[in-house]
Parts: structure tokens; sequence; C-alpha cells
């Protein structure tokens, strides 16, 4: 079994028009930045991602948004990203604003199988608008739906041919529950190691859940909040 | 006197006891780590999916995978682990963090938090705030008694679209510290200089005001 192709325009070559594709990445830490460009490159339109973000202004998702490639963001934060705040105020894009964990829960139980699940988090909320509320121990639950997507887009630091992956410190993040939630999971890492060389029970992504791997290049990996100390 | 951000800091560590886990929100609850008591072993959680922060980087240190949910560079503790967004979301739902501490537009009476929108003017999104106050055993929210236009923050009633009902414990402001209770509202605290008067000035909500209330030691 060998799961590499040759790059990320390869990698992206069949995303099509109207796709939803999820992508891991926490701010710009461990984004597919590779495949990012190739989409920008590809010009495809009406994209609905997931993702905790869309990048900062020139960076990351930030590229397709100010490209408007993309029709709806599955996000939990908007943050900093100016554009993005603008896009959405003003309706031009269309945000479905969702707590981060019920996001992380959401792809987690597609990738696993799981249609729905109750969670107490954005009770009371507009988060819970429209949908159904449970009681179990005296506290209330609502019912939300998992995400499963056409397309996953994840960025680990080491994987092989078969498709095992590994990621480095919180670079980790989204990365390995975009991974199952995608019909078609394409990765990009920053080193392809052979077949066996990783220990087995140190992969963090199964190669069952990765249909294509390349080497990514020109990894920039941009910091959003340099912050030191002296000594 | 009101206090200064990191003079708030320093009274919210008092609130954290030896053995937590806990979760700290951008802004001044970053801060609060500096003033944890060296002899106390407290591990802190990074909604991003990390347990044990550590200090800021040296220049030498930095390393972009290695950032908090504020998308600063950290470093790591001796012990520190990571995990996925899910796992990070498994924990912090599960009642497994004890504390948590983040910052607010509006608290009210009920215990209800605002902190992510303004309808038509603002949109932060609610990162990982709702299953932080729906999760963590406590919730301290830090922030400024009023608005920079001078209307308090503290309501009867919050009227910005909520992040949680029901479930701060304590309000810490540069003015006072007020505990969340069944009955409502309770002043603890006030700051040094600072008369039980001029909080309730500052505040719209109902407060229980005991016999004695102590200044507070910052």
């Amino acid at each position: 079994m060998n799961k590499i192709v040759a790059n990320a325009d390869t990698a992206v070559q069949d995303i099509f028009d109207g796709a939803t594709i999820a992508l891991g990445g926490f701010g710009v830490c461990g984004i597919p930045e590779n495949c990012i460009s190739a989409l920008v490159k590809l010009g495809i339109k009406n994209l609905t991602c997931v993702s905790n973000n869309a990048g900062v202004d020139d960076f990351g998702l930030g590229l397709l948004l100010k490209n408007r490639q993309i029709k709806k963001m599955i996000s939990s934060y908007v943050g900093e990203n100016k554009l993005f705040e603008q896009l959405v105020l003003s309706g031009e894009i269309e945000l479905e604003a969702t707590p981060q964990g019920t996001l992380a829960e959401k792809l987690r139980a597609g990738g696993a199988g799981i249609p729905a699940f109750f969670t107490p988090t954005g009770a009371g909320t507009v988060v819970a608008t429209a949908k159904e509320v449970r009681v179990y121990n005296g506290r209330n639950y609502i019912l939300e739906e998992s995400i499963t997507t056409d397309f996953a887009i994840v960025k680990a630091w080491k994987g092989d041919a078969l498709g095992n992956l590994v990621y480095r410190k919180t670079a980790r993040n989204f990365n390995p529950i975009a991974a199952t939630a995608g019909r078609i999971t394409i990765a990009e890492v920053e080193e392809l190691v052979p077949v066996g060389s990783i220990d087995p029970d140190m992969v963090h992504t199964p190669g069952i859940y990765v249909k294509r791997i390349f080497q990514g290049s020109n990894y920039e990996k941009r910091i959003e909040n340099r912050t030191t100390r002296s000594n | 006197m009101a206090l200064t951000r990191e003079q708030m800091a320093s009274r919210i560590a008092k609130e954290i006891q030896d053995g937590y886990y806990v979760n700290l929100g951008i802004g001044i609850p970053t801060l609060v780590a500096n003033y944890i008591p060296k002899d106390m072993d407290v591990i802190l959680q990074s909604e991003n999916g990390m347990l044990g922060i550590g200090p800021f980087p040296t220049e030498d240190e930095i390393d972009p995978d290695l950032i908090n949910a504020g998308k600063q560079t950290i470093t790591e503790m001796p012990g520190s682990s990571y995990f996925s967004a899910s796992d990070s979301f498994a924990m912090i739902r599960g009642g497994k963090v004890d504390l948590t501490i983040l910052g607010a537009m509006e608290v009210d009476e009920n215990g209800d938090i605002a902190n992510w929108m303004i309808p038509g003017k603002m949109l932060k999104g609610m990162g990982g705030a709702m299953d932080l106050v729906a999760g963590a055993k406590h919730v301290i929210v830090v922030m400024q008694h009023v608005a920079k236009d001078g209307s308090s923050k503290i309501l009867p009633k919050c009227t910005l679209p909520l992040t949680g009902t029901g479930v701060v414990n304590l309000i810490v402001t540069e003015l006072a510290v007020i505990e969340v209770t069944n009955a409502g509202l309770k002043l603890l605290e006030r700051a040094p200089c600072v008369s039980v008067e001029d909080i309730i000035k500052a505040t719209k909500a109902k407060l229980i005001i005991p016999d004695n209330v102590k200044e507070m030691v910052v």
C-alpha cells in the first residue's frame, strides 16, 4: 500500500466547488500550509470549512477568505481576524459559531459513526436555539449533530506511506479528529519516513484514516503572539 | 484605590489550591500564573491540547509548535502532556478541571456570563469558554467593574448573548470580590480605600452586604 502523492497540488486536485472541508490547526499552529496554498491556486469556490479558526488576515485560511473562496465557516473563534469578523458581520460569509469543545466532539463523533450527542455546553444560550433539550440528573443537555466532510486536510510532523501520522506538541490540536471526519483525508507532513520507522505505540493517527500523504515544503510556521521572557 | 491588573491577578491566585488543574483564559487570567505560590503543585491546562504549561520561552527556546490557547509561545514543564482538541474538551466537559478563570463583558445575579459577542458590532466567538464554564468545577470571572462608557458590567440580568447560565462562582474586579450564592451576589471584599458605597454605586445588580466587608489583602 502506498498513499504517497507528489505534492499539494496533486493532493487537492479533485476538491470541488461547494465542497465541505475539515481542517486541522489552532490559530495558525499546525495548519496545512501547503494544501491551503494549493486551494488558493486551484481557485475553487463556495467552500464550507470546518476549522477552529480562520487563520489571520494574510495567512492560513485568511488567504481563502480574502479570495472569497469560502461560503461558510464552522468555527469557534474569529478573534483577531479582522477580515473574518467583517465578512461575518456584513453577511458576506456565513458563520456557524460553535463552542470549541462541541466542534471537537462533532468531528470526533462524526468520524466515529455517531450521528449526534447530548452536551451541557451552550445550554441556555443562543447555541441551543432550535435544538432538542434533555434533562439528565437535573441538568440541561442539548442535542448536537456530528460533522463529516467531503475532505479533511491535516498537517502532521511525521508520516509514512501507509498514512500513519505523528504530530508535534500543540500542533496536534484539531488535526487527529479532523483526520477521522473526512471521506477523503489528505495529510501533509514535515517529514515522510520509511514504513516501520514509526514506533507503532507512538502513532497518533493510524493510517486507515488517511487517503493521501505527501511531504510538504517551505513551512513558514508563523507565530501569532511571540511572547518571551528575558532569561 | 482600584486594583491594577497585576493586583487582580494576585488576588485571584489566592483561590488556587494545592493539587488543582487550572485553565487560564486570555488577558488578566494569564497573569495569574505569575502569582501561584512556588510551593504549590498546580498544573495548568491549555484547551488547545496541553497539560503542564511552563513559563514564556527565552528567545532561543521559541517553538512555533508550542503555544497556549491565546496563541502565545510557551514552554513545557517536566511531566507535560499533549493531546487532541477532543481529549482536551473531554477532560474539561468531564469535570476534571478544578478551576477556570476567564474574562467577561457582563455577569449577573444568577451567575450567568456573557463574553463572546455584541450583536452587529463585535464578534470574537466563544472559543472554548462555553465548554469551560459548563465543565470546570469552579468558575472565576475577572473583569473591570464598569465598562468604558461608565455602565456597570454586573447586572440583574445579562443583556448580551450568554456564554453560560448559572455557572459563575466568584467575580473579581478592580473594586471588589463578589461571590455568587443561591441568594444572589454577596460582597466579600473591597479594594483598599474603596468603600462599600462606591461598590454599590458601580454595581447595577443587587448586592448582599454582610456586616463586615473586609479589605482585600493585595
